[in-house]
């Protein structure tokens, strides 16, 4: 069990790929003409060009962060990226609508017939535009609006313009300010006052063309007192060359209204994940993040909760699982701009193999607040000598009203544990891979059912071969 | 404390010629000396000032480093300081004592007669490079903390000429402690102590550093490093009362390093300075080693602690434990930075780091940074960082019991730095440290 240098396992399983033809397509690398032309294209309002522009020219001024960051990101051949392709399609309403090809993958994704039907709003993104949307009537009825981001910035500007781009500005950082750049697709939903939205709204997300980045941009506004819960989760086919994705997802939950968003990253292990997710907590909201990632060469994702008003809470439950190649650099940010506000993160990560997984945090209490409360836990567990985990949390605190606690720990599966497991009749793999679902359990218990199973059959499928 | 006499040879840091004119002063060193000395002095020269992008100062407050190009490095000469020595007696019966004021020797060394003849060397720094110069080359600026001071390393060893030199040979075990007090009192002085502590294989011993000032108005710099080298199955004990006057701008740039089998302590506790800037170094080179890293801090008014530490387990089988308790008043600010790094192959390794921050204003303000780097996965390592006040209930406890709130708030805060402070093993210097901190933080 000590030594596992080399882990070959069956990575294509589950890819899939089919030929796609794009109407649309901006060409290779990033101009002034891209922007112009994805603009043109959309038919975008003046406001939204001028958005990009402004985007495009920070993007260009900001340094890649590697002064703390990995080096990696300078492997992003940026000029090599379409950055826009579509096949000229609008959202469709019915399920007949729905080309043929869409519905093979998702067959190929096995999601049962039946729960097709069942799924609300579902929105499944094909390559850069929303090629399915379908919303329940009853949806519809209670006043939710559930679109694509170009549709929602076009149609409902009164509702969007207000928020969009205001949780995570444009320079954030650079990815954002690409992403402000060149966003297409992403899911642009407003729940009324008072609606609490029963079934989670859901989004695949797929990636389908050689060298094709996907900057999907999301913004979720719940009223007052209103409930939803978003799903997405994101698989893609194998590809030669790096592929860039950069999405941009901005929560706004009023006055006591609660969003939970839930991601599944499943990105092949050629992928650059690099997404900025910030929620905005006003009095007694509660905006919560469920984070899974297991697939991408790099991620960088730290979604955020700045809590403004009182009694607001921000939460982020994250599981990340790194295998060789892989560089899962996760983690939170809990911004509490408010008395009484409450942030909880809790990470769980895996390394497998050479794999590396870092937590990276920022908790911050800059005012002269009251009463606000922090609890960090992050657990890394290591499966092979030379797996690898860092933790690198920064905790800002002023005066003396407030409570932070952060731990974390390091460790391996225990030699008991497996022994006791193999003395009952499991194998030494079957062993470990109960022990790394049992490390991860009371976190994969949070997400939907079908999500925690399929999390499970990937974490099994994750663990192949890593004993030996 | 006159200021208006400054000997030929000195000017501000900054000042072009400086160092050529402090170097004509510091005459028959060792070449090998003279020429490290001359090349820190291009380094520090060369090197970028730290930035607000620099990881290694993240949160740090880098205005007061724009000050350092305006300090005088003291001049060569016997200081008039009775009154210092004569307060330099904290320790009543020291294996040895050396007392500098100004980065000059003050008082006559004192040194246990029993212990010269075992070999125990206890000697200011350039005294040993004249009689003692191939040990000290051995170990010489041979570790540093490589935790962001490295331009100000490089202006300390270009500019160090008051330091000790303490070496326990092997086998040689010394119970009560060597004794080192660094006085500053001449306005705008810098100075540099420099301490090099080695411990032969098993052998046992205690350094004690004083770090004070001769008044409370003056202003000064001080960037001192202190090495520890702890031999094979060696014990080193090495504390430093950081208690420079408010107005100081200090830095204290140190390494520990453990071979096999050793138990290497530090202790740090932090009183004065208006900035302190400390950098700590665990190195553990050797399996089956206890390294720990202790810290005590109360800063009040506008006192900023800034602190990075490090633990590197390059072998395995050791462990190391770090912990820091800071009780912030007033507008104080507090950084702690640590990181445990567990290099690939120091399987076995128990590597712990603790940061607890008692806030007892609504102005002070702590950051806490606790990270991991760990490549081997048999090991066990965990952080905690917490950020409290002080519990309402605790205090409705001692109220209850007739005690008053300002008796029982010094009780809990007390209590609170009390896990470190005991940590020293010498009651009357525990007590010393109580009675600095009640003093000076909490009266």
């Amino acid at each position: 069990m000590a030594t596992t240098p080399d882990i070959n396992i069956e990575r294509d399983q589950g890819n899939f790929h089919y030929d796609t033809t794009y109407e649309y397509d901006a060409g290779v690398g990033l101009n002034d003409q891209t922007i112009d032309y994805i603009s043109k294209v959309k038919e975008e309002d003046e406001w939204v060009h001028d958005f990009r522009r402004k985007a495009l020219k920070i993007f260009r001024d900001k340094p890649t962060p590697t002064h703390w960051a990995s080096k990696d990101l300078e492997n992003i051949h940026y000029d090599k990226i379409r950055y826009y392709l579509s096949k000229g399609q609008r959202p469709s309403r019915t399920w007949d609508e729905v080309p043929e090809e869409v519905k093979n993958t998702f067959e190929r994704l096995g999601i049962p017939e039946k729960e097709r039907a069942y799924l609300a709003g579902v929105e499944a993104q094909f390559d850069s535009e929303a090629s399915y949307s379908n919303m329940k009537e009853e949806l519809a009825k209670q006043g939710v609006i559930f679109v694509g981001s170009t549709e929602g910035l076009m149609k409902y500007p009164e509702i969007f313009r207000k928020w969009f781009g205001k949780v995570i500005p444009i320079g954030d950082n650079k990815f954002s300010a690409l992403n402000s750049a060149v966003f297409s697709g992403g899911s642009f939903i407003y729940v009324p006052p008072g609606v609490k939205v029963k079934q989670p709204l859901q989004a695949y997300f797929r990636i389908n063309a050689e060298n094709f980045g996907q900057f999907e941009r999301t913004l979720i506004i719940a009223d007052e007192g209103a409930e939803v819960t978003y799903m997405e989760g994101c698989t893609a086919p194998k590809f030669e060359t790096t592929t860039l994705h950069s999405a941009v997802v901005e929560l706004v939950a009023l006055k006591g209204a609660k969003i939970q968003y839930i991601t599944v990253q499943n990105w092949s292990a050629n992928v650059f994940n690099l997404v900025t997710k910030r929620g905005l907590a006003m009095e007694d909201a509660e905006v919560k993040w469920i984070d899974c990632n297991i697939g991408s060469r790099l991620t960088m994702k730290y979604p955020g909760v700045v809590m403004r008003g009182e009694g607001a809470r921000g939460e982020v439950l994250s599981i990340a699982l790194a295998h060789d190649g892989q560089h899962q650099d996760t983690g939170a940010k809990m911004v509490h701009a408010a008395d009484k506000t409450a942030s909880n993160i809790i990470s769980k990560s895996i390394s497998i193999g050479q794999g590396r997984s870092t937590y990276r945090g920022i908790v911050a209490m800059p005012k002269h607040l009251k009463g606000c409360k922090n609890n960090t836990e992050c657990d890394a567990l290591l499966i092979n000598t030379n797996s690898r985990t860092d933790t690198y949390p920064a905790i800002t605190v002023r005066g003396e009203q407030n409570t932070v606690q952060h731990e974390a720990s390091v460790s391996k599966v225990s030699a008991e544990q497996i022994f006791y497991m193999m003395q009952r009749g499991l194998s030494e793999e079957q062993a470990m891979s109960l022990s790394v679902n049992g490390f991860v359990n009371d976190l994969i218990r949070e997400f939907p059912m079908e999500y925690s199973v399929e999390l499970k059959r990937l974490i099994d499928l994750e663990m192949e071969g890593s004993v030996g | 404390m006159s200021t208006e006499t400054l000997s030929v040879g000195t000017g501000a840091i900054g000042d072009a010629d400086i160092f050529a004119a402090r170097q004509e002063f510091s005459g028959g060193l060792p070449d090998w000396f003279t020429t490290m000395q001359r090349e820190h002095w291009t380094r520090f020269l060369e090197s970028p000032d730290p930035t607000r992008l620099d990881e290694t100062w993240r949160f740090s407050d880098l205005r007061p480093l724009s000050k350092i190009a305006g300090f005088v490095p003291t001049p060569f000469e016997k200081p008039d300081a009775d009154d210092l020595i004569a307060r330099s007696n904290t320790v009543k019966n020291p294996a040895g004592q050396l007392v500098f004021v100004d980065d000059n020797l003050a008082a006559a060394r004192v040194m246990d007669a029993e212990l010269e003849k075992k070999g125990v060397i206890f000697t200011t720094l350039f005294d040993a490079l004249n009689n003692h110069g191939d040990l000290v080359r051995e170990y010489f600026m041979k570790e540093t903390p490589q935790l962001g001071s490295e331009k100000y390393e490089a202006l300390h060893v270009a500019l160090v000429r008051s330091g000790v030199f303490l070496y326990v040979p092997d086998g040689v075990e010394v119970d009560r402690p060597f004794v080192v007090y660094n006085w500053t009192q001449q306005e705008k002085g810098a100075v540099f102590p420099h301490t090099l502590f080695v411990s032969g294989k098993h052998s046992k011993s205690t350094l004690v550093e004083f770090q004070r000032a001769a008044s409370t108005e003056t202003e000064h710099l001080v960037i001192s490093n202190a090495h520890v080298f702890s031999g094979d199955g060696s014990e080193t004990n090495h504390r430093i009362i950081q208690d420079w006057n408010t107005k100081t701008l200090s830095f204290q740039l140190n390494t520990n390093n453990a071979d096999r089998d050793t138990n290497a302590k530090s202790i740090i506790v932090n009183v004065g300075s208006s900035q302190a800037r400390q950098e700590v170094h665990g190195k553990i080179f050797g399996s089956g080693s206890n390294v720990e890293m202790y810290s005590v801090n109360v800063p009040r008014k506008d006192q900023q602690f800034d602190q990075r530490t490090l633990q590197t387990h390059l072998a395995p089988h050791s462990r190391s434990d770090l912990l820091f308790k800071n009780a912030l008043l007033d507008k104080s600010r507090t950084i702690f930075s640590g990181l445990i790094i567990v290099e690939e192959g120091a399987q076995q390794t128990d590597a712990y780091q603790t940061n607890n921050n008692l806030m007892l204003s609504g102005d002070a303000e702590s950051n806490a940074l606790p990270g991991l780097e760990i490549k081997a996965n048999d090991v066990k390592c965990s952080h905690g960082a917490t950020t409290g006040r002080i519990d309402e209930s605790n205090l409705f406890y001692f109220l209850a019991r007739g005690i008053t709130r300002s008796k029982a708030h010094e009780l809990i805060v007390f209590g609170f730095l009390e896990e470190v402070i005991e940590k020293f093993g010498d009651e009357a210097l525990e007590d010393y440290v109580r009675g600095r901190l009640a003093e000076k933080s909490l009266a």
